[in-house]
């Protein structure tokens, strides 16, 4: 399960609004229960509406803040701008840790839609995103 | 010389649970080299067959990520801190 406040939904969909045409992208920051407590947008260093990839700097800035702050970097949010907010295969064979939240934000309809998958060793289980 | 590399989550558990390792290297390759020398697991995690930096993994001297750096060439010195996080990225391709 996925814990967050409207205003991180917002800053997420809002981040990958502003990226568009390209895919939006950026890093969770919160507890290890899977509680929120920063949205940390990225660019799309990728520069891509097919493909994302999270700014290097952003990453280890982000892993610093959290080592000073005694939080996790919890996990990633990205776009899909045409498609559904599921994990496609590129997203499954290059999830970089089994203990992260995948929240995918489908950008597809006027309302944005976003999901939160676990993804470990190829399997893709969608956990529940409730407000907090 | 000897550098310090702090190890992620991700990669601890290949690595006999490190959260830093010590090894020998002025470069960053003899770094990740030393490393593969140490736990041969970790291999293709760190380097392509050719010796080139893995194309998902992120290394950086301090601040600075080593693609910027000259790649396996960046030079490191006694007291740099290299930090190994795996690249996050995807897409709907």
């Amino acid at each position: 399960m996925l814990t967050l406040t409207t205003a991180h939904r917002d800053a997420m969909v809002a981040t990958c609004i502003r990226a568009l045409p390209n895919e939006g992208c950026g890093l969770l920051l919160g507890s290890s229960d899977g509680v929120v407590s920063e949205v940390v947008a990225s660019v799309n260093v990728a520069d891509s509406a097919k493909v994302y990839e999270i700014d290097s700097r952003v990453l280890l800035s982000t892993y610093r803040r959290a080592d000073d702050e005694g939080t996790s970097v919890l996990g990633v949010f990205h776009s899909h701008t045409h498609s559904e907010a599921l994990p496609s295969p590129t997203d499954i064979r290059q999830a970089p840790d089994p203990q992260w939240h995948y929240v995918l934000i489908s950008l597809r309809e006027a309302q944005a839609e976003v999901r939160s998958f676990r993804i470990a060793d190829g399997a893709v289980v969608e956990e529940a995103v409730v407000g907090s | 010389m000897s550098a310090v590399v702090r190890i992620p989550t991700v990669l601890r558990p290949a690595m006999a649970g490190a959260t830093t390792v010590t090894v020998e290297g002025v470069t960053i390759g003899e770094v990740l080299r030393a490393l593969t020398t140490s736990y041969p697991s970790v291999k293709g995690q760190l380097l392509n067959d050719d010796g080139t930096l893995h194309r998902f993994l992120n290394v950086y001297v301090n601040d600075d990520d080593v693609r910027y750096l000259g790649g396996v060439d960046a030079a490191v010195a006694g007291d740099d801190e290299i930090t190994l996080l795996p690249a996050v990225a995807g897409g709907a391709r």
